[in-house]
C-alpha cells in the first residue's frame, strides 16, 4: 500500500535524485530490486541451511539421482557413525579451547541433523548433551556458560530454523532450572543432564504417538484429508490411522519446489491409503471435497499461528473461507517465543528454486521457503500437551519461560 | 431476605435517549400506604412527573424504596421490616399496592437482584440512626404510564447496567460492607477497587447503609450518581466544594460528574487549612482537578510519591497501630484524591499493593522501620512495575519497528513515545503519522516532542483516519488498562484508530504495563467511563469565530446536550499483540499474565 502512495513516490524521487542511477520506469520495482539482486547475484548468502536439508531429506529424487545417493549414503552412514564416536571423541582432546568445542558443537549437530527420522531440536539437544558429555568445567556455572556459549553458536550457524531455536532455548531452561537442585556430587549433576538429554530424544518419538493417538478422534470413515509439506508427525498420524483401519483418503498438494507431496504419496501408497496428488494451484478446486486439512509446522509462534512450508498460509485461507477445520500436528518443544506481525516479520529463509529453464536475470524470484499462517485460520493444534486451541500456545509458553 | 424485600417503593423513572424534560413531576402525594418508618411523611421521592411527560422512549421506574428513603428520617428498622414483607415482592406484583396506584403490573418485574440489593439498601437505611433529609426531587424523572414496554427495557438497562464488575470509582465509594449481613451487595462489591473497600470500613454503620441505600437506587454495583440524595450527602463530605458540570445525558448519568477546576485560588487558600490531608497530596489532587498532570503512569507516580512523603511524615496516635491508622489515612487521602479525579485503573491497582503492603507488614517492627520499609515498597514498586517496565516495553516493540514503515500513534502515550525515539536512536527509518482529536489534542504535545528530536511526522486529526490509513505499516497504542477478555479501555478515540486498522490489516499494537492489567471484563465504554468538561465540546480555543453555540436560549439549551466522554473500550478482535514487560502476548493471554503475576507482588 506504500508503495502507492504519493508520500513513496516522493521518496523515491528524492531517493534517485540522489542516487541517479536508478530508473525511474522500474518505479515500483527498485525498492525491492536492490535486495533480490544481491540474492541473485549471490545465492549463497541467505540460504537457510534448514530449508535445505529438509529438501534433502524429503526431497524426491529420480531414480539414478537415488542409486547414486544411496550409494554415498552408505559411506554416509559409516561416516556418521564414526563421526559420531569422533565428534565426541575430539571434544576430549585437551587443548582444543572453546572455539574447538564450538565448533565440533555445529559438526555434531549437523551430524545429528542428517538423520532422516530426527527431529532438529532433539539433534540439537542431543549435539548439546555432547558438550556436556566432553565439557571440563567442574562447577554447573562453568558448564552453563559452555552450553550458552555453544548454543549460541548453534543458534547462529542457522538463524532460519525456529525448532532449533526453540530446542535450545528449552534445553537451556531446563539446565537452568535444575542447577538449582543440589547436588553433593558436579559428576552426579552432570551426569543427569546427559540422561535428561538423551531422554529427549525418545521424547521426541513419543510425542509423535502421542499427537498420532489424539487425532484419531477426528479422523472418521470416509473423509478426506489435505495434507501440506512432508512432516513426519502427520505421517505419524495418517499411519496410526490406516493401522487402525480407518477408510480415508488423502488428496497430497505437490509441495513444489521441494515436491514433498510425491514423497509423502510413495509413503502412504505403501500404507495402501488411496492418494490423489494435486498440483498446489489446485487446492481451493478441491477444496469441496476434503473434509480437514491436516499441517504440519516448522514452529508454532506465540500469537498461536504456525510457521511451515511455503504455501500453508495460502490453502489455511482457502480452507478458512470454506469453512473447513485446519489442523496442525507440532509437537510442543516447537513451541517459540516469536510473534510475526505479518509475512515479512520473520527472519528471512531462502532457497533456491529450480524452475528446469534458465531465468532471464533481470527477473526477481521469491525464494522464501516459508510462510506464517495467523492463529484465526487454524482450528486446533494437536500436541503432545494435548488438544490446544490457538490461544492456549501462549499460556504455555508463559508458563514455560516466564 | 424474601421477607426483607420492600417494594412499596415510588418508582423513578429513568428517561434513556431523547426526550424533552418538562415541568417538575407532581407529587404523587402520600399514596403510599405503606411499609416506610411511621414518621415519615415526606412524599415520596422523585417520581411522579405529570403524565403528559411521556415519551415512547421512557423507562418506567423501578419499584424500589430509595427515593422513599431519601425523604425519611430516623427510620425505624423493626416495623418497616415487617410491614416491608407484607407487600409485593419481586417479581409479584400486588395489584393492591398503590404506591403510584396507577401502575400497571409489569412495572414492578425487574430484575431480582435489583430488588434484593432494594431491600438491602432500604434495610440499611432503616439502620441508619440518624439520617439527613435528602432532596427529595429527582432529576428531570419522567413518570412512566405506559406498561408494557417498559418492564423489558428496565430489565434490560439493569442487566446492562450490572456488569460484574465492580463499583466505581467515585465520590464517596460504594461500600463493600464487609460487616454487613447482606450478601448481594457485598458479592456484587467483591472486587471493588480497595479503596473504597477500605474506605467503607473505617466508615460508620450508617454511612454504609446510606451506600447501599444508594445502590439500590441504581441497580449496578458502581456509585451510581443519579440520586441527588447521595449526591447530595457526598458534597457534603467533601473536601473540595467543586462545582461540578451538570450531566444531563442520560444513558450517561451513573458516572461521576465532571469537576471544574475553576476555583485553584480559593482551593489554594485552603492548603494550609486541611490538618488531616497531608500537603503532598492534596497538591497531587489538585494537579489532577487542573489537568496538569494527566496519564496513567505519571498518576500513579505522583500518587505513589505523595504516598510516600505522607507515610514518611507520619506518626501514628497513641492507642491506635500502625497498620489500621495508616491503612484508614490512606484510605482518606484516597477519597480525596476521587473526589479531584476518578482513579485510574493503574492507580486503583498502585493502591491495592500498598494497602496490601501495609497489611503485610510484621508486627515486630518498630514505626520507623515500617515506615521504611513502605517507602522502599513504593520505591521498588515505581522501579519494577513502571520505569524498569517501559524500557523493557520498549526493547520489545523496537524489533517490530523495521525500516520504511508507516509508523501511526494516536493521542499521546508515554510508552508510544519512549518507543519512537528509542527506535530512532537506533538509527531505524520510518515516518510517523501522529493522529489527534478534540477536545484535548493532546497529539499536539507527542508532535512537538517527536519533530525535535528529528523524526519525520505527519499530523492529522481523526476524522482522517481512513484516508491516511492506507499508508499505514504498524499502528502503536497506548492503553490506560487491559482488562481480562482482552479489552483495551484507552483515550476515546482509540477504539475508532483500531477498528480502522484492522479494516485495513494494519497490525495493532498495544504497549502496556503489566500492572495496568485488571480482572474486570467490560463489554461497552458506557458502564465504566470518565466524563470530560462539556463545555470543550462546544469551544474551540484560537478560534472565536466558531461560537455557534454560544448564544442558545434557555429553551434551545434544554433540547441539546453535550457530552465529552474520556475513554473508550477497544475490543480484543482489533489488537494483534500487546506488548507488556512480560513479553509479547496475544490479547487472550491476559488473564493468563492477570492470575500467574498477580499474586506475586501481592505476595512479595
Amino acid at each position: 500500500m506504500w508503495w502507492r502512495s504519493p508520500s513513496f513516490i516522493l521518496d523515491r524521487q528524492q531517493q534517485q535524485e540522489q542516487n541517479d542511477s536508478v530508473p525511474p520506469e522500474s518505479l515500483f520495482l527498485t525498492s525491492a530490486a536492490p535486495s533480490m539482486a544481491d540474492s541473485l547475484q549471490n545465492p549463497k548468502s541467505n540460504i537457510s541451511a534448514y530449508y535445505q536439508t529438509r529438501a534433502a531429506h524429503h526431497g524426491v529424487v529420480t531414480s539414478d539421482w537415488l542409486a547414486q545417493a544411496q550409494a554415498a549414503v552408505g559411506r554416509h552412514s559409516d561416516d556418521d557413525d564414526s563421526s559420531e564416536s569422533d565428534g565426541r571423541a575430539v571434544p576430549t582432546v585437551g587443548g582444543d579451547g572453546v572455539s574447538g568445542k564450538a565448533f565440533s558443537v555445529i559438526e555434531e549437530f549437523n551430524n545429528w541433523r542428517k538423520q532422516p527420522d530426527l527431529a532438529e531440536a532433539v539433534a540439537a539437544i542431543r549435539a548439546l548433551a555432547a558438550v556436556i558429555r566432553a565439557s571440563q568445567a567442574t562447577t554447573m556455572m562453568e558448564l552453563e556458560i559452555e552450553l550458552k556459549k555453544a548454543s549460541d553458536s548453534l543458534k547462529s550457524w542457522d538463524t532460519t530454523s525456529i525448532s532449533l531455536t526453540a530446542g535450545c532455548d528449552l534445553f537451556m531452561r531446563y539446565v537452568t532450572r535444575t542447577s538449582a537442585l543440589e547436588y553433593e556430587d558436579f559428576n552426579s549433576a552432570k551426569s543427569r543432564l546427559i540422561e535428561r538429554a538423551e531422554k529427549f530424544g525418545e521424547i521426541s518419538c513419543k510425542a509423535r504417538r502421542i499427537i498420532a493417538m489424539l487425532s484419531q478422534d477426528f479422523i472418521f470413515d470416509g473423509c478426506t484429508i489435505l495434507v501440506h509439506g512432508f512432516s513426519r508427525v502427520v505421517l505419524e498420524v495418517l499411519k496410526t490411522a490406516a493401522q487402525n483401519k480407518k477408510l480415508f483418503r488423502v488428496f497430497c498438494t505437490e509441495g513444489r519446489p521441494d515436491r514433498t507431496g510425491l514423497r509423502l504419496s510413495n509413503e502412504l501408497a505403501k500404507l495402501d491409503v488411496p492418494v490423489k496428488l494435486l498440483i498446489d494451484s489446485a487446492v481451493a478446486y478441491t477444496m469441496d471435497e476434503v473434509d480437514m486439512v491436516f499441517v504440519g509446522a516448522d514452529g508454532v509462534v506465540e500469537s498461536g499461528g504456525i510457521i511451515n512450508m511455503m504455501g500453508t498460509y495460502q490453502i489455511a485461507l482457502v480452507a478458512h473461507g470454506m469453512n473447513k477445520p485446519v489442523y496442525v500436528a507440532a509437537e510442543s518443544y516447537k513451541f517459540a517465543r516469536l510473534y510475526p506481525l505479518d509475512q515479512k516479520d520473520m527472519a528471512p529463509a531462502l532457497r533456491p528454486i529450480d524452475f528446469g529453464v534458465p531465468i532471464p536475470s533481470k527477473v526477481e524470484v521469491e525464494t522464501s521457503a516459508r510462510d506464517y499462517t495467523p492463529p484465526q485460520y487454524l482450528t486446533l493444534l494437536f500436541t503432545d500437551l494435548g488438544v490446544l486451541t490457538p490461544s492456549v500456545v501462549s499460556d504455555e509458553l508463559i508458563q514455560l519461560y516466564l | 431476605m424474601d421477607g426483607r424485600r420492600v417494594s412499596r417503593a415510588v418508582p423513578r423513572v429513568r428517561q434513556v435517549g431523547f426526550f424533552t424534560p418538562n415541568a417538575p413531576p407532581q407529587q404523587p402525594g402520600p399514596t403510599r400506604s405503606q411499609s416506610g418508618p411511621p414518621n415519615s411523611n415526606s412524599p415520596p421521592l422523585s417520581d411522579s412527573p405529570a403524565s403528559n411527560s411521556l415519551s415512547p422512549v421512557m423507562i418506567p421506574p423501578p419499584r424500589h424504596l430509595s427515593d422513599n428513603l431519601g425523604a425519611r428520617t430516623a427510620a425505624v428498622p423493626v416495623p418497616g421490616r415487617a410491614n416491608a414483607g407484607e407487600h409485593a415482592t419481586v417479581g409479584s406484583y400486588n395489584p393492591t399496592e398503590s404506591v403510584l396506584g396507577l401502575e400497571s403490573p409489569p412495572a414492578s418485574r425487574i430484575g431480582d437482584g435489583e430488588f434484593s440489593e432494594g431491600t438491602e439498601s432500604s434495610l440499611g437505611w432503616y439502620r441508619r440512626s440518624n439520617s439527613a433529609k435528602f432532596a427529595s426531587s429527582f432529576p428531570g424523572g419522567g413518570f412512566d404510564l405506559s406498561p408494557v414496554r417498559q418492564p423489558e427495557t428496565v430489565a434490560a438497562k439493569q442487566a446492562k447496567n450490572q456488569p460484574p464488575g465492580e463499583a466505581n470509582k467515585s465520590g464517596t465509594p460504594g461500600a463493600a460492607a464487609s460487616s454487613k449481613p447482606v450478601k448481594q451487595p457485598s458479592q456484587r462489591k467483591d472486587g471493588p477497587p480497595v479503596a473504597s473497600s477500605v474506605a467503607a470500613s473505617e466508615r460508620t454503620v450508617a454511612d454504609r447503609s446510606a451506600e447501599k441505600e444508594r445502590k439500590k437506587d441504581a441497580p449496578p454495583p458502581r456509585m451510581q450518581f443519579d440520586d441527588e440524595s447521595r449526591v447530595g450527602k457526598a458534597k457534603r463530605r467533601s473536601v473540595l466544594n467543586q462545582s461540578e458540570a451538570r450531566n444531563r445525558v442520560e444513558l450517561f448519568r451513573h458516572l461521576p460528574p465532571h469537576k471544574n477546576g475553576t476555583q485553584l485560588p480559593h482551593l489554594e487558600s485552603k492548603f494550609f487549612e486541611l490538618h488531616e490531608m497531608h500537603p503532598a497530596v492534596y497538591k497531587v489532587g489538585l494537579q489532577y482537578l487542573m489537568g496538569d498532570l494527566s496519564g496513567g503512569n505519571a498518576r500513579c507516580i505522583a500518587m505513589l510519591q505523595a504516598f510516600q512523603e505522607a507515610i514518611r511524615d507520619y506518626c501514628t496516635p497513641p492507642e491506635k497501630t500502625l497498620i489500621r491508622d495508616l491503612t484508614s489515612k490512606i484510605s482518606s487521602f484516597v477519597s480525596f484524591l476521587i473526589e479531584c479525579r476518578p482513579l485510574s485503573i493503574s492507580m486503583g491497582n498502585a493502591i491495592r499493593f500498598l494497602k496490601n503492603r501495609i497489611a503485610k507488614l510484621p508486627l515486630v517492627l518498630s514505626e520507623s522501620e515500617a515506615k521504611a520499609a513502605l517507602c522502599s515498597d513504593i520505591d521498588r514498586f515505581i522501579n519494577e512495575k513502571i520505569v524498569v517496565a517501559d524500557k523493557v516495553i520498549v526493547g520489545h516493540a523496537a524489533t517490530k519497528i523495521r525500516d520504511g514503515d508507516v509508523l501511526l500513534t494516536y493521542g499521546s502515550s508515554c510508552v508510544v513515545e519512549m518507543i519512537l525515539l528509542y527506535a530512532h536512536e537506533l538509527g531505524k527509518q520510518f515516518h510517523v503519522v501522529v493522529v489527534d482529536s478534540r477536545p484535548m489534542l493532546e497529539g499536539q504535545k507527542l508532535l512537538r516532542r517527536l519533530v525535535e528530536k528529528g523524526l519525520t511526522c505527519t499530523y492529522t486529526h481523526i476524522n482522517a483516519i481512513s484516508y491516511i490509513m492506507h499508508e499505514v505499516t504498524r499502528v502503536f497504542l497506548g492503553a490506560s488498562s487491559i482488562l481480562s477478555n482482552g479489552t483495551v479501555y484507552s483515550r476515546v478515540g482509540t477504539a475508532s484508530v483500531a477498528m480502522v486498522a484492522h479494516a485495513f490489516s494494519v497490525p495493532v499494537l498495544i504497549c502496556c504495563e503489566a500492572y495496568k492489567f485488571h480482572e474486570r471484563v467490560q463489554l461497552d465504554s458506557i458502564c465504566f467511563n470518565e466524563l470530560g468538561d462539556p463545555d470543550a465540546i462546544g469551544k474551540v480555543p484560537g478560534r472565536a469565530d466558531i461560537n455557534y453555540l454560544d448564544n442558545l436560549t434557555e429553551k434551545q439549551k434544554e433540547n441539546l446536550e453535550f457530552l465529552n466522554l474520556k475513554y473508550d473500550a477497544t475490543p480484543s478482535d482489533y489488537i494483534s499483540v500487546i506488548v507488556t514487560d512480560y513479553g509479547m502476548i496475544p490479547p487472550t493471554s491476559v488473564p493468563v499474565i492477570v492470575r500467574e503475576y498477580r499474586k506475586e507482588y501481592l505476595l512479595i
